[in-house]
Formats: structure tokens, sequence, C-alpha cells
């Protein structure tokens, strides 16, 4: 049976990450993986909630090690825990600092005593077959939609997308995210990118400009940046004086073209922007300022016939359809022609207005309700927003119940109270009429 | 307690630059800004570290002091301006 090892550091003595400032090597991260496996409870399904990508990835090697899935949700919210759990009644979660979420096992991350004199673990395979995550999206009433991503296919995955970066195996890359590892972006270009590469992940997550700076500017000279237009939007702005990298990585929203050249002029290096979905991952990658054209990953083909869009091959598992306008191109590219009018997607957090629409229309006293969404061509970050109707409840009434099921970076902003929706003989809302009534509400 | 002349001065600072549909003088000075409060998320904190910076020649750091410490209200995160910011 096929299969591929953890991790492609080639010797047991190189870097495998920085934490804190202080070098872990590949020898100490596969024993801590090894000490963690043996305690793990016996049990199919994992929550890793650590915020140390270090500890993050022990974890998530540690369950590949024993068989253990790991669930990566779109939210933390009360009401998708809850349903998750209903779903898998064996999750249970995995910690580094305090959680509170209702009626599920936590497992505090041990202090793992790490021997020097052991004799050299070998670096574990991990049959390519085995379902090493799975990936939800929250369907149109809310309910958990399950992805599974196979370890074959994340390996195969992340060595596609050096390929497309430029990046020299082994080269001891430090590689910073400003991203969680908790979602497909974070997992495969903060982490996998580095397992399967043998270059060096770093556990911090740095936040505010100042910090990003400060974090670059500890590690050794090869190193590059993996982030959100948000956080490069704030970094750009605010940082006189830039480390050098030898790339800037990023994805989650579209980026626009003149912040991309800022960014290069900037930090004097290339800037990469990945494009992917939930179903199949990253799958094509571009230098924005050659080109609005997006490269497909080595082995990935698109297909477009009478039922959309779908890529195929290479790493993708699921060929599932793109929600996404794109254009293929003769020579064997393609152009995003608009994002699907559905989805909403905040800082890499991604909802349907449909799963949005019905939490709100769930709530008592709600008797109908409907999330909008601004044009954001212009490239600043958009909220949703939302108009109800629902005499007789407070805005506060229904934020608090909105919140516990609808991450907060979807909560309306603002929400309006209407006296009714402008639907048509059909029953339907157009956004053109939606349009007209927020000009209408924002005038008062 | 009543806001200061900053704090107020604050909080119009936070409604401009978030696009807050709340008037600044609704903002109560000891009450939350993340979540359950004003309903402030990581994003706005982004966007108001850069106010912040820009307005009073401060940048935020998150190894200064407790994150969520200084962004648990008007009055903590005034208190943290005034203290820190460019003499």
């Amino acid at each position: 049976m096929a299969a591929f090892p953890l991790i492609s550091h080639s010797k047991r003595d190189q870097v495998f990450a920085y934490r804190a400032g202080l070098p872990v090597s590949v020898a100490q991260f596969l024993r801590e993986v090894e000490s963690l496996a043996q305690i793990l409870p016996e049990r199919h399904h994992i929550l890793n909630l650590c915020a140390d990508r270090y500890r993050f990835a022990v974890g998530f090697s540690a369950a590949l090690l024993r068989g253990q899935t790991s669930l990566l949700p779109p939210n933390y919210t009360p009401s998708f825990v809850a349903r998750l759990g209903q779903s898998f009644p064996d999750m249970y979660c995995l910690a580094d600092s305090e959680v509170q979420l209702p009626d599920i096992e936590v497992m505090q991350y041990p202090q793992v005593p790490v021997k020097d004199d052991a004799a050299m673990p070998s670096v574990p395979a991990i049959p390519a077959k085995q379902r090493a995550a799975l990936v939800f999206t929250s369907g149109s009433t809310g309910h958990p939609v399950a992805h599974p991503k196979s370890w074959g296919s994340l390996c195969k995955g992340a060595v596609a997308e050096a390929a497309s970066l430029n990046i020299t195996r082994n080269s001891g890359m430090a590689v910073l995210g400003t991203v969680p590892a908790q979602h497909m972006y974070g997992l495969e270009s903060s982490m996998l990118i580095a397992m399967q590469n043998g270059l060096v992940l770093v556990a911090e997550r740095p936040f505010y400009p100042a910090d990003i700076c400060a974090q670059l500017a500890a590690l050794p000279q090869l190193r590059c940046l993996v982030t959100t237009p948000i956080h490069l939007r704030s970094l750009l702005s605010e940082s006189r004086h830039l480390p050098a990298v030898a790339f800037v990585l990023c994805a989650t929203a579209p980026l626009a073209p003149q912040l991309a050249s800022e960014a290069e002029a900037r930090f004097g290096a290339p800037l990469y922007e990945i494009y992917g979905y939930t179903e199949a991952g990253m799958v094509a990658s571009r230098r924005t300022t050659s080109g609005a054209a997006w490269h497909l990953l080595a082995g990935v083909g698109l297909v477009q016939d009478e039922n959309g869009s779908r890529m195929v091959g290479g790493h993708v598992e699921i060929e599932a359809p793109l929600s996404d306008v794109i254009a293929g191109n003769p020579d064997g590219t393609f152009t995003l022609h608009g994002r699907s009018a559905d989805m909403v997607n905040i800082a890499g957090k991604r909802s349907s207005l449909s799963s949005l629409n019905h939490h709100l229309n769930e709530i008592p006293g709600v008797r109908d309700g409907v999330f909008f969404m601004p044009d954001d061509s212009d490239g600043a970050t958009k909220r949703p927003l939302a108009f109800v109707v629902a005499p007789g409840l407070r805005g506060e009434d229904i934020l608090g119940a909105l919140r516990h099921s609808v991450d907060a970076v979807f909560l309306p902003r603002p929400l309006y109270f209407v006296a009714e929706l402008p639907r048509d003989s059909s029953g339907k809302l157009t956004r053109a009429a939606l349009t007209q009534l927020l000009e209408r509400c924002a005038q008062k | 307690m009543a806001a200061s002349l900053a704090e107020k001065e604050l909080a119009q600072l936070i409604v401009t630059s978030l696009n807050l549909e709340v008037s600044a003088d609704e903002i109560e000075p000891d009450a939350p800004l993340y979540g359950e409060g004003l309903g402030l998320d990581s994003i706005d904190i982004l966007e108001l570290s850069l106010a912040v910076s820009k307005t009073y020649g401060l940048q935020l750091k998150s190894d200064d002091e407790d994150n969520s410490k200084i962004f648990s209200s008007l009055r903590s995160l005034n208190q943290h301006i005034q203290t820190h910011r460019a003499k």
C-alpha cells in the first residue's frame, strides 16, 4: 500500500521548527509526536485547537500515527461545535489553553518530557489513503458538510504548491504565517508546506504589523511570509521598514493589484497568491503583478462542460463543481470572472448567505429577514448587513441570538429594521431591490 | 463613571474608523469592546490599531501587555494609549 512519510526532512538534526525564538530539531519533533501518540485517547476524531502552530503539528501528527482524523470546522460557535458533536459522538478536543466548549472532553496539551539521549526515531510512514482530516463547510441550513482529505492528497498538494512557488526543497527556509493552522489555507500553506518540503515551521502567529515585522526579523535570513490581504494591507500602511523575505504568499480574498505591486516593491520580493476552495484545497497560484491569469498546480486540470467548471487530477480527490465563475485560457491558465454570489469570505472565514439567512430566520420573533453583501470591488473589507422584519425585538436580541450560531465576522453591520422586505410577486428578493432598500435605509 | 474628554475622543475614533452604527457617546467607558459588548472582532482590532497608530503615534504590539486586557473596555484602551503614546 502506498504511503507518504510524515515529514520530508532529510537529516535528523535539521531544524524542524522555531518556537519562541529557539530551534526544535527534527529528532525532537519526532520524539514529541511519538510520546503524544502514546497518550491520546482511543477515539477516531480529534478537534485540534492548539494555537501554537508547532503543538498543532505535533497533535495532527500524533493523531495520524493513531489513525485519528482531525476535524476542521469553519467556525467554533457553540451551535456548530454542538452539531459536530452530534455527528461525531467520539470527538475530543486537544488544546493548549483554556477552552470553553460545551459537552466536549478536552485534553490539555501535555508537557511532554523530551530526552536527548533517546535513540533517533525513524520517520513514520502514513498510508496515502488514510483519512487525515475532515474539513467542514456550513450547509444552507447550518448543518456541517464534511470534505475528506486523505494523507496522500495533502502531501501531493504540499509538494505541488512548493513547486509552483519555486521553493527549493530542504533549503531550511522558515515559514511565518499570520493565519491559524485550523483552516485549509493555514493547514496547507503554513504547516504542510513546511513538513512536506523540508522547510522550517514557525510556531507563532503574529497579529499586529509591529509583531509581524519583529517575528520576521528574528528568523534567519531565508524566510517567507504567509498572510492575507487584511494583514498585508495593515503591514504596508503601518511599517516603514519591512524585513527581507524570499516571497510573500497571500490568499483568502482577492488582492488589489496596487497592493500587490506595493508589497513587491517594499519587500523586494515576489508576491504570490493561492487560489483554492474547500472541496479541492488549493489548485492554482499566480504572481499577481505578472497578470490576472491563474496557473494550475502540477497535475491539476480544469474541466468545463455543461455541468460547470471543476478541477480534476493531481492531489484533487473530489471533483466538486466550482462556485466561482472562471474561464479557461488556451495556454492552460484560467481567469477568475466572479466569486459566487452566495459565498461570503471575510478574513479567510467562509459562509454562504443562505446559511446566514437560515440562522437569522430561525430566531423566534423574526418574521422575515435577509443578509446582504455590499459591493466590495473597491478592495476594502466589507461586512454583511441584514434587513429584518421583527416587531417587538431589539437589535441586541437578534445579535445575541446570531452570535450563538454565526461567526462574529458575519454578524450584520448594520442591522436594519424594516416593515417588510421588497419581495417580488414570486417571493424572491433581487439584488436590485435590496440595493434600493439599502439606499433608503442609509439615508434615514 | 462618565467618560473623560480623552475617552470621548477615542470613542469617536472607534466609531469613525470602523463605520459603526452607534454614536460615540453610546459607548460605555467600562463595557467590553470585544464580543458581547460593542461586538468588535479581530479584524476591527487590526483596523483600530492602524487608526490608533495614525492618531496617537502608538504602535500596538501583542507582547506589550495582555491584548484582551487592553481591549477589554474603552477605558482600558484609553489608559494604555495615554501611558504609551509618543510624547
